[in-house]
């Protein structure tokens, strides 16, 4: 075995795992990743509302209900110019709350609504997810006591 | 008082790691012993400083000095002795003091153990140590210095964020942190070597010791954090592909990597180039670590408060560590001669699978993490999840878990493969009884968790295998077995936990993600749920009073079979002073299974949402985990990895020489 060979063998061994894992990730990115849209891309972009993808906003005020089984829930998400209903079975993270930020995952069926197969928790009360403020500064909506600014 | 001291204690420390970046590196460059033999003294009294100055942190936390800003933010007079202790650390600034503790703990082991090391080496290590030193206080001081006072003091603090106050996330931080930090001393000393432009044996075992020692406590560290998250968010789950997660994982591949390749500098004196590269890269992920989870650039669901101003001085600090290390490993790698000879499969060769495995898996965790942030660049919006690291890196992690039974057999230098797959006949043997075992339990479930259960028993079994080689178990009367085994070094046992904790570890994963019942339900006082065959009898909520929180405590009865199992008792508790809500889920295990539940909201009618979860092996992840951490631990007490130790024969010592002859035992 040379040096030669060796480099060889391992540059060759090193290509092709590279190779694998360039091929995955590329067949991986085209069928799992996930579009983020808000209500307005929504209403204004084919893409969001066919596939799979991650609905931002704030939660409109009074917009919640909770169905008759008590698990199915029902709320409107917006980003102040134009709101969607969404739907979702099971428990709100504990931080779920009218008139603040919400990042749901799901699909918009025929109906138009959002049927949310996930409905992602914040862990701090002072938290906008950023894609939710970008969505609220594309709509030009956002003012700075939007978000509930820490009171020094 | 005490703030003043630390403000000033950290200030000095500051201008004390001027001095020891710039004069042992100098010193060690013209030959100036005075002012290489600065470094130790030096790196000792650092660390006392900042010593000084946690204590007085942690003494405002104490005494609930809110007229210290950090204090007022986190903190409240009601709150429990032990979360005001961790709350130190529950922040952005005083954990960003934790982390320069820690740098300087390390620095200061460096000084205090590392008397075998060459002077001029020990003093660049310690320079080096004291630059990274020297641009995270200088962080600290100038955007977010924890003495920063406020007045007139408020009567009361704001608390720690609920979900904070919790036993498992009190000792999360410190050992993320010190896993983190404890890369650096790898990155000095590669950085060091590449100065020196000098790596043998010997450096490899001198780095060998701080790497796994990094290693051991990021393995905790992450293991505590998936654990918190387990039963403290009450999704019942224990990872989620989230960034902040990604960040901690991803220096715990490259540090695994690193580990495995220090071996082969060790014994071969080969892929010294790539071990360099590696624990700079190791680090720098550290930092990128540090940066995303401080700058709040990327959403996460873990995200707490964050300052995106402060991202831009660690950006600054990450381009010069990671741009100016890798640029003098440009110019400086290709003057480090290449060593020992080795045909592909061969033990070299199996650890060089393992590297390139370990650092492919890591770039896709990279891409999978930064990409989307590198794509909004460019006007899409994309979130990558768990479907895309199911379809990425659990495929590449399948050959590495298959080649980590056969590895350690493989002798160096050359090896057949077909004598050692022969050897592993029995591992083969019990992985098919395994996969029908399973088969038949899980009633053809689903195939490729069936095949991950394969791999996991393939793997546990080879580790024993390997180990029963070694002593000669049932070859030789047992006394003479016993005899071998004590005799066997440390490390070689430590690789055999390790190995066997990540196939425990693996079980856990795959049945957890495969076979996990989920219930989600409106519940009245009296109702009775069946999941997985046990029953739920609801017996009605009550109000309790915590400390500084109420709750509501449900009381769940569980049967099976009309036998007790248990009784849960799950929560919602309100924290007032933050106006939040917290889950209180609730878990039973008996080492096989957890009954998991979490209740959510009244429906104002009398009725309760709960969750129920039944989550088949899941407690191996962590036991796994811990088997893992046992292992590295038992590893790091070889005494081979203790430079200069006696050495074990006469005779072999007479034949090589005395003292640094230690380094080819």
């Amino acid at each position: 075995m040379t040096r030669k060979r060796r480099r060889l063998y391992m540059v060759g061994g090193g290509m092709l795992i590279l190779a694998t894992a360039t091929a995955l990730i590329l067949t991986a990115f085209s069928d799992n990743i996930v579009l983020f849209c808000s209500p307005t891309d929504i209403q204004n972009k084919a893409t969001c509302a066919k596939a799979d993808i991650r609905l931002g906003g704030l939660v409109e005020e009074e917009s919640l209900d909770r169905g008759a089984d008590g698990v199915t829930v029902s709320f409107r998400v917006t980003d102040l110019s134009n709101s969607i209903p969404v739907t979702y079975k099971g428990i709100l993270p504990d931080l779920f709350r009218e008139g603040q930020g919400v990042v749901t995952e799901g699909t918009v069926n025929a109906e138009g609504v959002f049927v949310a197969r996930e409905v992602l928790a914040k862990h701090d009360e002072n938290y906008i997810p950023k894609e939710v403020s970008d969505a609220l500064k594309a709509s030009g909506n956002w003012h700075e006591e939007t978000k509930d600014a820490k009171d020094y | 008082m005490s703030a003043e001291i630390g403000q000033f204690s950290l200030i000095l420390a500051l201008l004390l790691s001027v001095v020891q970046s710039s004069l042992p590196m100098i010193g060690a460059a013209n030959g100036n012993r005075a002012w290489i033999a600065i470094a130790q003294p030096s790196a000792l009294l650092l660390f006392g400083m900042i010593v000084l100055a946690f204590g007085a942190l942690t003494q405002a936390f104490m005494v609930s000095d809110f007229s210290l800003s950090v204090v007022y933010q986190n903190s409240h007079s009601a709150k429990p002795m032990l979360y005001k202790i961790t709350g130190v650390w529950g922040n952005h600034e005083g954990s960003m003091l934790l982390w320069v503790l820690i740098l300087t703990g390390f620095g200061a082991a460096v000084a205090a153990f590392g008397h075998n090391l060459p002077p001029t080496l020990r003093a660049r290590v310690l320079s080096v140590q004291a630059m990274i030193t020297l641009g995270f206080l200088a962080f600290l001081i100038f955007t977010s210095n924890p003495f920063d006072r406020i007045f007139p003091a408020p009567l009361d603090g704001r608390d720690l964020n609920p979900l904070l106050q919790d036993p498992g996330l009190a000792f999360h931080p410190p050992m993320l942190y010190a896993g983190y930090v404890g890369f650096s001393i790898a990155f000095s000393f590669a950085v060091a070597a590449l100065i020196e432009g000098k790596v043998d044996a010997a450096w490899a075992r001198w780095v060998r010791p701080w790497t796994l020692a990094a290693w051991i406590t990021l393995t905790a560290g992450i293991a505590l954090g998936s654990w918190w998250a387990y039963y403290e968010l009450g999704w019942g789950g224990w990872w989620f592909w989230d960034p902040v997660e990604n960040v901690s994982f991803m220096p715990w591949l490259m540090g695994t990597a690193l580990l495995h390749s220090a071996i082969v500098v060790e014994k071969r004196d080969s892929l010294k180039v790539w071990t360099i590269l590696l624990a700079i890269l190791t680090f720098s992920l550290s930092l990128i670590g540090t940066f995303v989870v401080r700058s709040g650039l990327l959403t996460s669901v873990h995200a707490f408060a964050t300052d995106p101003e402060r991202g831009l001085f660690i950006l600054v600090l990450l381009a010069i560590a990671i741009g100016g290390s890798l640029l003098l490993f440009a110019i400086r790698a290709p003057s480090l001669t290449s060593g020992g000879l080795f045909s592909p499969i061969s033990r070299e060769g199996g650890l060089v699978l393992n590297n390139l495995l370990l650092t492919v898996g890591t770039s896709v965790v990279f891409v999978g993490t930064l990409g989307p942030l590198l794509l909004e660049a460019t006007g899409t919006k994309i979130s990558v999840g768990t479907p895309y690291y199911n379809a990425v890196f659990v495929p590449l992690m399948v050959p590495l878990v298959a080649v980590m039974a056969i590895g350690p057999m493989l002798p160096w230098k050359r090896a057949e493969l077909g004598a050692v797959l022969s050897r592993l006949k029995f591992a083969g043997l019990m992985t098919i009884i395994a996969v029908l075992a399973t088969a038949y339990l899980v009633d053809g479930g689903p195939v490729l968790a069936i095949a991950a259960v394969g791999f996991a028993v393939w793997l546990f079994v080879g580790a024993l295998v390997e180990w029963a080689d070694r002593i000669k178990l049932f070859r030789i009367p047992l006394g003479e077995s016993v005899k071998r085994m004590t005799k066997l070094p440390r490390s070689a046992h430590g690789m055999t936990l390790a190995h066997a904790g990540m196939a425990i570890a693996i079980m856990g994963m795959t049945g957890s993600a495969a076979w996990k019942t989920e219930d989600i339900r409106i519940a009245r006082p009296g109702d009775i749920i069946e999941v997985a065959g046990y029953s739920y009898r609801f017996d009605g909520m009550k109000s309790i009073q915590g400390p500084n929180y109420q709750a509501e405590q449900g009381s769940f009865i569980v049967t099976k079979d009309g036998e007790f199992v248990t009784e849960l008792t799950p929560e919602k508790r309100l924290y007032p002073v933050q106006n939040m809500p917290t889950t209180e889920a609730a878990i039973h295990t008996n080492g096989l299974r957890d009954l998991y539940m979490a209740v959510g909201d009244s429906d104002g009618k009398g009725g309760w949402t709960v969750r129920i979860y039944h989550e088949p092996l899941v407690p191996w992840i962590w036991a796994g985990c811990l088997i893992m951490v046992l292992g590295g631990t038992f590893s790091l007490s070889d005494r081979r990895l203790r430079v200069g130790a006696p050495v074990r024969s006469k005779k072999w010592q007479a034949k090589s020489g005395t003292g640094q002859a230690g380094a080819n035992a």
